[in-house]
Parts: C-alpha cells; sequence; structure tokens
C-alpha cells in the first residue's frame, strides 16, 4: 500500500513492539527454568509450558515443584528471616529501593515478557503494571525505613507462602513481596502455572541487587505446587486468586495459626446515574471490563444503569464498543489482548453461550481467528436473578441491568455475595458521596475505576476475602504484635459440692434483641465455684439461641450509621453504671474464680469501657496520597455483625475487651459468655439495659462453647468471628468460617493476657478498610 | 439542506456535507451537558499510549495534517506582501522533492486564515488554488465592539471574498449563563456569513470549566455553525486536548441526533507533528474517520507545518532534518 492509499484510509496500521530482547533472555536460559531457591536456580525438572496466548508459541519450559523443592524454599526461607529481620529497617530499605531501580531499569524487558506470557497488551503492561510495580517497592522501600520509628510495637510474622494469579504476575508478586520484605519477613512464592516468567526474571533481579540467598525463594508449578506452600513450615499465606481455591486455603490453614490474607473474586458494581457524564461513563468502562480482557477480580462487571438513561447509556456503550481494537497483544495499538489460555477461552466462551437471557451485543469489529481472543461482549437487559448478574466470568463481557432510584442502585449492588469493589459516576457530591459508603466493597471509585496505588488500600469483604494490600493498613497482613505467649492453662471441671445458698434464686437467661429471653432447649447449666459450690445456674444456649441472636444484631444496624459520639457515650455510661456496682461485681468475680483480684478485674473493665469510649470517635482513618488530583479516603468501617466466644481467664475483662472496642466501631456483637465464670456477663445485662444501649447491639449467651461456636462460625450472615474459648475450638470456627469467608480471629489455645492486650489490636480486628477514589477537578 | 459546489484541489473534497442548518434552542440539552474533567483528561492521557502511527502511515497522517491546516498569520505587523509568502506556503506547502518521493504530485494546505484588511490580497494571491480564504471576524479576538458592527465586518469580508469566517462569541454570555444570548448572536453571525461558513470560535481558555465549553459547544452548533473552534491563538490557554474531546462529544451528539455533521478546529498552541498526530487520533477514535478530512477539521496553526515538513524529510531520508531546509511562510 503507497502512502497515498494509506493517506486515503487513514488506518492506524502495525506499531509493534519488538521482543527480542525478551526473547533473548528466556533463550540465555535456553528456555527451561527450574526454581530460584537460597539464591540460586535449580536445575529445570519435569516441566510444564509456559505459552504465549495469542499465538501458541512456547516461550518456556518450566519446573514443576516437588515436594522436597517446597521443603527446601521454606527452609532457606526460615534460615534467612533472622538475619533479614535483624537487619533492620532501614537496612531492607535499601534492598527495597536497589529492586525499584532495576525494575525501572529492565521495565521494557519486563512489559514484554509479561506481555508474551499473558497476552495483555503491551500498552498496559508498559503504562500501568509496570510502573504499578516499581511504586510498590519504592513506597514499601520507605515502610521498611519508618518500620522502627513507626510501628514500634510489632515485629514480622516469620516465613510468608504467597500464590499469586495470572491476571497481574507480576504486580501481585509486587504486592505480596515488597510488604513482606519489608517488614522483616521472607517469602516462598509460587507464580501461576500460566505466567511464571516474570517472576523468574525478577528472582534474577533480586540478585543483581545483591538481596540476601533466601529472602525470596520462586518456586513454580500449578495448583498441588500451591497445596504444598498452604500446608509448608510458614508463618504466613496470602493468596490472590478464585473464591473456590481460598475457601479451600482457609479450610486446610484452619487451625494452623498461620495468619491468612486473601484476595479473591468480585463481581463488581459499576453504577451510573442519570446526571453522570455518560461519555466518560462510558470510557470508563473500558478501563473497568475491557481492561486486562476483563480478567480482573476487581473488573467493573456488573454495570447499573439509572432507567431514564439507560438506552442512550447502552447506545453510546456498543458504539464505543465498536471501536475498540483487539489484536496482537504487543502492537502498540491494541485495547484488547488475547485470555491467558485456551481453558480460560473455554470457560468464558461456555458461560455466555449458556446464558439465554437478555440481548448481546458483540462489539462489532475484526477478532484474530487464532490465538485465545474473545471479543468485547455486552449482554444488556438481564436482572439480578440471572446467573451471569451473580457469576464471575473474568473475561471480556459485560452484564447490565437498570434501577431507578438511589436506594434501589445501593441494594442491586449489594445483591452479591461479593464485595471487592465499586464504581460509581454521577456529578452531584452529594449523591456520590452518600452511596459510596453504601456499597458492600472494599475499594470505591467515584467517577472512576481501576485506580491502584500502593499507598491506597486495596482488598474486599464478603466472599472476596479479608485483608489488605497497599498502604498502612497493608503492613498489618505481614506483622503482628510484639508478645510472648503462653499455653492456655485448661480448666479441670471443679467437683460438685452441695451446699445450699440463702439467696433468692436469680436464673439469668440468654440476652437477645435487647431482651432476656429463655433458651430454646429449655436446659440450665450449673455454674460452680472452683471448690464445686453452685452459684446460680445459666441458660445452655444452642443453634437456635445464635440464630435469633445474630437476627436481632443484624436487625440493629442502624448503629452503625450512628455517630462516634453518641456511641461513646453510651459506652461511658456503661462504665458509669458498671462503677456504681463495682464492689458487686468485683464480689462475683471473686467467687466463680476463687480469686481476689475481682476489684481489679473490675476495675482494668472500666478502663477499657473509657478507652473504647476514647477511641469511638477518634479512629479517623486517613486520606492516602495517591499520585491523582483528588484524595483517596482510607476509612475505617465497621466490621458488622461479630461473633466472639469470650475468655476464661478474665470472665469480665475477656467480655469487656471484645465487647467496647466492636461496638465503639459501630459493630453488633453475638458473645457467648465465658463458659465456666459467666455470670459476671449475666449480671452485666441489667448495666446495659440501662445503658441506653439499643436492642440488638450487645447480644450474650450462655452455654457450652462447643455447642455454640460453631454454629456462630458457620452463620452466613455473620462477618467476624473471634473466639478466645478455653474449649480448643480455633480450628472447628477457622474451618466453617470459609462458608462465607468471614474474617477470624482465634486463640489457637494460646492465653491473652487481657490487662495488657492493646486496644489498636483489638480495633484493627474491629474496624474494616475501605478506600473511596475521589478524583476531581473543576 | 445546501451542498456547496466550490472547485477544490483533488486531495481537498472541501465540502460535500450538508450545511448544519440549525435548530431551536434546546435548553433542556444544554443544562443536561456534563464534562467530568478529572475522567476527560485520564481519557485525553491515555490516549497516546493507546494509539500508536508508525512509518509511512506516520507520513500518511503527516500529509493528511497538513491538509487540515488553516495556514494563519494574525499580526498587527501584517503586510499584503507578508500574507503573499503565506499564501505562497500554502499552495506548496512541502517541498516538491519530498512530495515526490511520497508518492505526491500535489498538495495544499486548507484555508489561509487572516484578518479582513488582508482577505483582499490572499484572495488575489490563491487565485486558481482552490484554496479558500478564512477571515476572523466579529471583532476579534476580544468581540466587544458594538454588535451591529460586528455583523457588518463578517458582511465586508465575505464581500471581500472570504469563503469562511471565523468568529468569536461573546464569552460574558456564556459566562453569566445567558444562553439564548450565545443562540441569538450566533444565529445573527451565521446570517450574515450567508454561502461562507463560518466557524465558532468559543475562546475556551476564558469560559471557566469545561461544562461551559460543552454547553457553548452546543448553543453554537444549535444556532447553526458549521465549525465549532477551540481559541482564538490569543487566550493565555488555547487548545488543549481535554477541551477538544468536550468538544468533539458534543459534535458527536449533535450528528447523532440531528444527522447533521459539524466541524471541528483547534487552534492555539498545536506546534509539533506529534501533537497532530494525538489531535487526528483522538479525532478518528470519537467522532470517526469521516471527520478526518479538512471539510471537517482543521488545524489552525501557523508553525506547526515547520514542525511536519521536518519529520517528512526524516521519513524520506532517513537523517533528522533542519528547519532552514524547508521554505518559510
Amino acid at each position: 500500500m503507497t502512502v497515498k492509499e494509506k493517506f486515503e484510509t487513514m488506518d492506524y496500521g502495525p506499531a509493534p513492539e519488538s521482543d527480542t530482547e525478551a526473547q533473548a533472555w528466556l533463550e540465555s536460559f535456553e528456555r527451561k527454568f527450574g526454581h530460584f531457591i537460597d539464591g540460586a536456580f535449580t536445575a529445570p525438572g519435569p516441566a510444564f509450558d509456559s505459552r504465549n496466548p495469542a499465538t501458541g508459541a512456547l516461550l518456556a519450559e518450566v519446573t514443576q515443584a516437588r515436594q522436597e523443592d517446597v521443603y527446601a524454599a521454606v527452609k532457606a526461607a526460615r534460615r534467612a528471616q533472622g538475619k533479614w529481620a535483624a537487619l533492620g529497617g532501614p537496612g531492607r530499605a535499601r534492598h527495597l529501593y536497589a529492586l525499584a531501580r532495576l525494575l525501572q531499569k529492565h521495565a521494557r524487558l519486563f512489559s514484554v515478557l509479561e506481555t508474551l506470557d499473558t497476552g495483555k497488551p503491551i500498552r498496559e503492561a508498559r503504562d500501568i503494571d509496570i510502573p504499578l510495580v516499581q511504586r510498590h517497592f519504592y513506597y514499601h522501600a520507605g515502610m521498611a525505613q519508618l518500620m522502627e520509628d513507626s510501628l514500634p510495637d510489632v515485629e514480622p510474622l516469620g516465613v510468608c507462602g504467597q500464590i499469586i494469579p495470572w491476571n497481574f504476575p507480576l504486580l501481585m508478586l509486587a504486592w505480596k513481596v515488597a510488604p513482606a520484605l519489608a517488614m522483616g519477613n521472607t517469602v516462598v512464592l509460587k507464580p501461576a502455572e500460566y505466567t511464571p516468567l516474570t517472576a523468574l526474571l525478577f528472582a534474577e533481579i533480586t540478585r543483581q541487587a545483591g538481596l540476601p540467598k533466601g529472602v525470596v525463594n520462586i518456586v513454580t508449578g500449578d495448583g498441588t505446587v500451591g497445596e504444598m506452600v498452604v500446608k509448608a513450615d510458614v508463618d504466613k499465606i496470602a493468596f490472590t486468586g478464585s473464591t473456590a481455591v481460598g475457601r479451600r486455603i482457609r479450610e486446610v490453614t484452619a487451625g494452623s495459626g498461620k495468619a491468612l490474607t486473601l484476595e479473591l473474586g468480585g463481581k463488581s458494581p459499576y453504577i451510573v446515574f442519570d446526571d453522570a457524564d455518560l461519555d466518560s461513563a462510558v470510557e470508563g468502562l473500558v478501563d473497568a471490563i475491557w481492561f486486562n480482557q476483563g480478567q480482573v477480580c476487581c473488573a467493573g462487571s456488573r454495570l447499573l444503569v439509572q432507567e431514564s438513561v439507560a438506552e442512550d447509556f447502552h447506545a453510546r456503550l456498543r458504539r464505543r464498543m465498536d471501536r475498540l481494537r483487539i489484536g496482537d497483544p504487543l502492537d502498540k495499538c491494541i485495547d484488547v489482548g488475547a485470555v491467558v489460555d485456551p481453558v480460560q477461552l473455554a470457560r468464558i466462551t461456555e458461560m455466555v453461550e449458556g446464558n439465554t437471557a437478555g440481548e448481546r451485543h458483540v462489539a462489532g469489529i475484526s477478532v484474530p481467528t487464532s490465538g485465545c481472543f474473545y471479543p468485547p461482549t455486552l449482554i444488556s437487559g438481564l436482572g439480578p436473578a440471572d446467573s451471569l448478574m451473580q457469576e464471575e466470568i473474568f473475561g471480556p463481557v459485560l452484564v447490565s441491568c437498570t434501577f431507578r432510584t438511589p436506594d434501589e442502585a445501593v441494594a442491586l449492588a449489594n445483591n452479591t455475595r461479593y464485595g471487592l469493589a465499586a464504581t460509581l459516576w454521577s456529578e452531584n457530591i452529594n449523591l456520590a458521596l452518600d452511596i459510596a459508603p453504601k456499597l458492600a466493597a472494599g475499594v470505591v471509585w467515584i467517577n472512576a475505576t481501576n485506580l491502584f496505588d500502593a499507598a491506597a488500600p486495596f482488598g474486599g469483604v464478603r466472599e472476596s476475602g479479608f485483608g489488605r494490600e497497599g498502604g498502612w493498613e497493608g503492613l498489618t497482613a505481614y506483622t503482628r504484635p510484639k508478645d510472648t505467649r503462653k499455653q492456655l492453662k485448661q480448666r479441670a471441671a471443679p467437683q460438685r459440692n452441695e451446699v445450699a445458698t440463702t439467696v433468692i434464686d436469680r436464673t439469668a437467661k440468654l440476652y437477645i434483641g435487647g431482651k432476656q429471653a429463655r433458651p430454646d432447649n429449655g436446659h440450665s447449666l450449673p455454674v460452680r465455684d472452683p471448690a464445686g459450690r453452685l452459684l446460680g445456674h445459666v441458660g445452655q444456649g444452642s443453634r437456635k439461641d445464635v440464630r435469633n441472636a445474630v437476627e436481632a444484631a443484624r436487625g440493629a444496624s442502624a448503629w452503625a450509621r450512628t455517630t462516634g459520639h453518641l456511641r461513646a457515650q453510651i459506652l461511658y455510661y456503661m462504665a458509669e453504671n458498671l462503677s456504681a456496682r463495682a464492689m458487686e461485681f468485683a464480689a462475683r468475680i471473686d467467687a466463680m474464680t476463687g480469686g481476689r483480684k475481682g476489684a481489679q478485674e473490675v476495675e482494668f473493665c472500666l478502663d477499657r469501657l473509657f478507652t473504647a469510649a476514647a477511641w469511638a470517635d477518634k479512629v479517623d482513618g486517613r486520606t492516602a496520597g495517591v499520585p491523582i488530583r483528588g484524595v483517596a479516603l482510607a476509612m475505617k468501617e465497621p466490621v458488622g455483625v461479630i461473633g466472639a466466644i469470650c475468655p476464661d481467664e478474665a470472665p469480665l475483662l475477656g467480655l469487656m475487651s471484645l465487647m467496647a472496642p466492636a461496638i465503639a466501631m459501630g459493630n453488633r456483637v453475638v458473645l457467648a459468655a465465658s463458659e465456666a465464670h459467666p455470670l459476671a456477663a449475666t449480671d452485666f445485662y441489667q448495666v446495659i439495659d440501662t445503658s441506653d444501649v439499643p436492642a440488638g447491639v450487645v447480644n450474650i449467651l450462655t452455654g457450652r462453647h462447643a455447642d455454640l461456636a460453631p454454629t456462630l462460625a458457620a452463620h452466613l450472615d455473620v462477618d467476624a468471628v473471634w473466639s478466645f474459648s478455653s474449649t480448643d475450638l480455633s480450628a472447628e470456627i477457622e474451618r466453617a468460617s470459609a462458608g462465607n469467608l468471614k474474617r477470624t480471629w482465634v486463640n489457637d489455645g494460646f492465653a491473652t493476657d487481657w490487662a495488657s492486650l492493646k486496644m489498636r489490636c483489638i480495633l484493627n480486628h474491629a474496624t474494616e478498610d475501605r478506600t473511596i477514589w475521589i478524583p476531581y477537578g473543576a | 439542506m445546501t451542498r456547496e459546489t466550490r472547485l477544490s484541489p483533488m486531495q481537498l473534497p472541501q465540502v460535500t456535507e450538508p450545511r448544519n442548518p440549525g435548530m431551536e434552542l434546546d435548553m433542556g440539552w444544554v443544562r443536561r451537558a456534563q464534562a467530568n474533567s478529572s475522567a476527560i483528561e485520564r481519557r485525553v492521557a491515555t490516549l497516546p499510549g493507546r494509539r500508536s502511527v508508525k512509518k509511512d502511515h506516520q507520513a500518511a497522517w503527516l500529509l493528511r495534517a497538513i491538509t487540515c491546516i488553516d495556514l494563519t498569520t494574525l499580526a498587527g505587523d501584517d503586510t499584503t506582501e507578508r500574507v503573499r509568502r503565506l499564501c505562497a506556503k500554502g499552495r506548496h506547502p512541502v517541498r516538491a522533492d519530498l512530495l515526490q518521493a511520497l508518492g505526491f504530485d500535489r498538495l495544499s494546505v486548507a484555508a489561509i486564515c487572516v484578518y479582513h484588511d488582508m482577505v483582499a490580497p490572499a484572495v488575489a494571491a490563491l487565485t486558481g488554488s482552490g484554496i479558500p480564504v478564512a477571515a476572523v471576524s466579529t471583532g476579534f479576538p476580544a468581540g466587544l465592539s458594538p454588535f451591529h458592527l460586528r455583523v457588518a465586518e463578517i458582511g465586508e469580508s465575505v464581500q471581500a471574498g472570504a469563503n469562511e469566517i471565523d468568529i468569536v462569541i461573546s464569552r460574558r454570555h456564556v459566562l453569566s449563563g445567558d444562553w439564548q444570548a450565545l443562540y441569538d448572536e450566533m444565529r445573527a453571525f451565521r446570517a450574515a456569513c450567508g454561502e461562507a461558513h463560518v466557524k465558532a470560535i468559543l475562546a475556551t481558555g476564558e469560559l471557566g470549566t469545561l461544562r461551559n465549553v460543552a454547553r457553548a459547544s452546543l448553543v453554537c452548533m444549535m444556532a447553526g455553525a458549521d465549525f465549532i473552534k477551540t481559541s482564538t491563538g490569543k487566550e493565555s490557554v488555547n487548545a488543549t486536548l481535554p477541551v477538544s474531546l468536550v468538544m468533539i462529544r458534543a459534535i458527536r451528539e449533535y450528528h447523532e441526533r440531528t444527522g447533521y455533521r459539524v466541524g471541528y478546529k483547534p487552534a492555539g498552541g498545536i506546534s509539533k507533528a506529534k501533537d497532530a498526530l494525538v489531535y487526528l487520533s483522538l479525532i478518528k477514535e470519537e467522532l470517526g474517520d469521516r471527520w478526518l478530512r479538512p471539510d471537517l477539521f482543521r488545524f489552525g496553526a501557523s508553525s506547526l507545518l515547520g514542525d511536519i515538513e521536518r519529520q517528512l524529510e526524516h521519513h524520506v531520508t532517513g537523517a533528522y532534518s533542519a528547519a532552514h531546509r524547508h521554505a518559510l511562510g
């Protein structure tokens, strides 16, 4: 074609990025890779292929790890960890800085290799993935530098097992490795089997950076290798991937004491109000669902458009789709590249073909006939009951539905098991700022979508997982409070010692929805002092009582919207009322425990209430310093309904230490009182009754923890479960929590020093981080 | 609908579209217009990374850009001779040997753009070239002279032979929200132009917000503008990509609702070949290929041509070029 013909057609023509350097790098390994363990590559072993999904070409053979490889990697990491932590924050900061610099120096090589391996457009690898990777290492170099000064009360977890997905291979590596290393941990990372290559290049970079041996170890292979990492002798598992696998990891790690963070799937809503800049909202969808071929956990894949503009909006959207360019990911002029693997292509195809509802619009553009390409697709006119509105497709397929009012938009948006991200478009600041906090999502973007930064926490709620990556909040995933833990003493049941009591019988019931309620099964349990003397009876709570209590707690959701000031007032009021009866409670504690520290415990309880009240209006969240014109608010929100099994070590202080901060933050609680010494809790009903606590905010059950905990842990409408029971329930609770992937905080059989437990630590468990991105501009 | 029949050089299908007759002022539509600055800035900031034109295609695009240039001189010291030189450059914007190497025998710019007093010399200098003369008018650049004089100025320029009139709107109508006044003014200007085409200069750098740009664009189109144009080149901020995106989205919506294609002219501050390519890809993406022709797209520029010439020589020879190797305008 002559220049003159091109002058007539005004086509773009090819704009290929060269893959020469990336191919040469692969050749330098003869396209065969071993694992990276203890600072060196192992000899390649039995291998699987890593292919370019756009062409099917073999890129390299990568070794499938065996159990001994995982052992060796964990061993190397364990060996290196002490020294790495002892190097100190500033020492580690220099290493992270060196990594950031090298990532920058080799930016083009990383970008091209990522595109070859994943099929994502070179524009995205070059302009989004790799710059964010660099930024993450720079940011966390800073965190390492500041750790001792800013986080004096925490220490590294130890060895972290990290399992990452194939959609953003190097970026997910960065999100996992940078904070782990910054905080003094060492890592064993398993990249996805489809996309291991940039992780291996990163391994080589760590050698250039002079990172000590064993600090970063990389083992490759399929899901079975992931399972080996999960079961290995590691202190933490960080996983990003599907909800199904995340749930399995939760079950496998239950009771192991391993810290766990999960960043899982989503079906994130993308809400367009009638006063939005519609063209910009359409363009936002390109970044939401056609970014990385829609293979994005937080993709805005569920379009909700206000009815009054729905027709107009969909027309604009279809027209925009017809201008997308799909094809060779290495072409600099491509919007949509290849899906990662034929397996994924088949899955997307099957899901879309299996749907008969709504209207399908396939982008009117030419799609390559070979390679893993799937055309941008819109399925409009669906309702929440259609399975494609609920199931994650993980491909370039957008589904849509309309709404009438802001309330309905929220209801539709939250009608999902997931809760990763949400996007909303409106030019009305009142509307936008009202809706954003109502969306069940860890990240909300206002008039933008898929914005990421190392300074802004990212992560989900509900079945999108738990834990945050990025910002100060993300560091809690790689640290733990400094403390020495003691095994919990098992308490022998006291011998029966029947001595008649002279006072009027005062058998407490259960406390549900602001009222005392008889246990559903009509049974009571005796409460005895250590000498075996009967002190009274409590109701034997069971399954149905848990159900009723959770229902009451859910019904009290208005508590979350009260002001911190009001919650503080109520907590102070509780302290007042408890103080008035301090001697009585002290005597009760002494009678139950046979000790003499009751008065001191009550004093600690008053302090807990005061401290929680003090914090109620001071857990402010922050604005994250993200590189846009706008703000990213890192907000602290209540977790929701928290079930807490209270300890025996401090019958009243334990309960108070869990309840007070939880309700201070706006949560509602279902507490299972100390099983051995429940009477201080039942006495406390009257304090609650007289302190203006709204019904349902605090619910207290008594009975056997082994009866109550499993129901509470499995309950799908409970958002978190905590356990400090003397009964060995941690494993069972964590296993049952996998049902809706609720957050857990369990004692793993260790005793807690309730008098010295830091309020900050409890508040972390009692809050959820929500990041709201608000770009602005006149 | 009228169809222009003016003769044009081969590469310049100057006017093939029915002219936009305008419509009643639709205030509901005007008021609904929204423009989210951050989102618009993100779109234009990522565009150069999303679209790239290389090698022969790039040369073709640069040649296309030349055919869309309104080669402009709007200086107080303009003289007949100066304008004559500019017109000569407009007839032969690219060195003949380069043009030949690229497979073209002739090529010209879209129009020569001058003040009223320079219209007659320009028309004379362009005789037989088919290149139209555009006159800036209506008290350009501030547009604050008496209204009847502004209208009369249009008539004088048309009479002097100007085929295109670049009018300036009263920014105060936008800033005070008097859309009816803006509409009426534009209607009057359009009427005064007669057969000459009218480009409405919004002076976007003085309109305060992108939303005002969107609304002013719609009002001017409703009042019958053939083109909407960003700037006089005399404001402190002239053509920008965000402003362009807002204006061309308005053009697209107007076309979808009415069926009429209105042209777009960014002016001021576009001086690099690379920038021209980004503008062309923005037009291609948001409006479509039909707008990549001089009857619907113009660059208001004076120094852009020089940079394009140097890039073309580099394309032909492989060696980077120098300004003095290309004829002055």
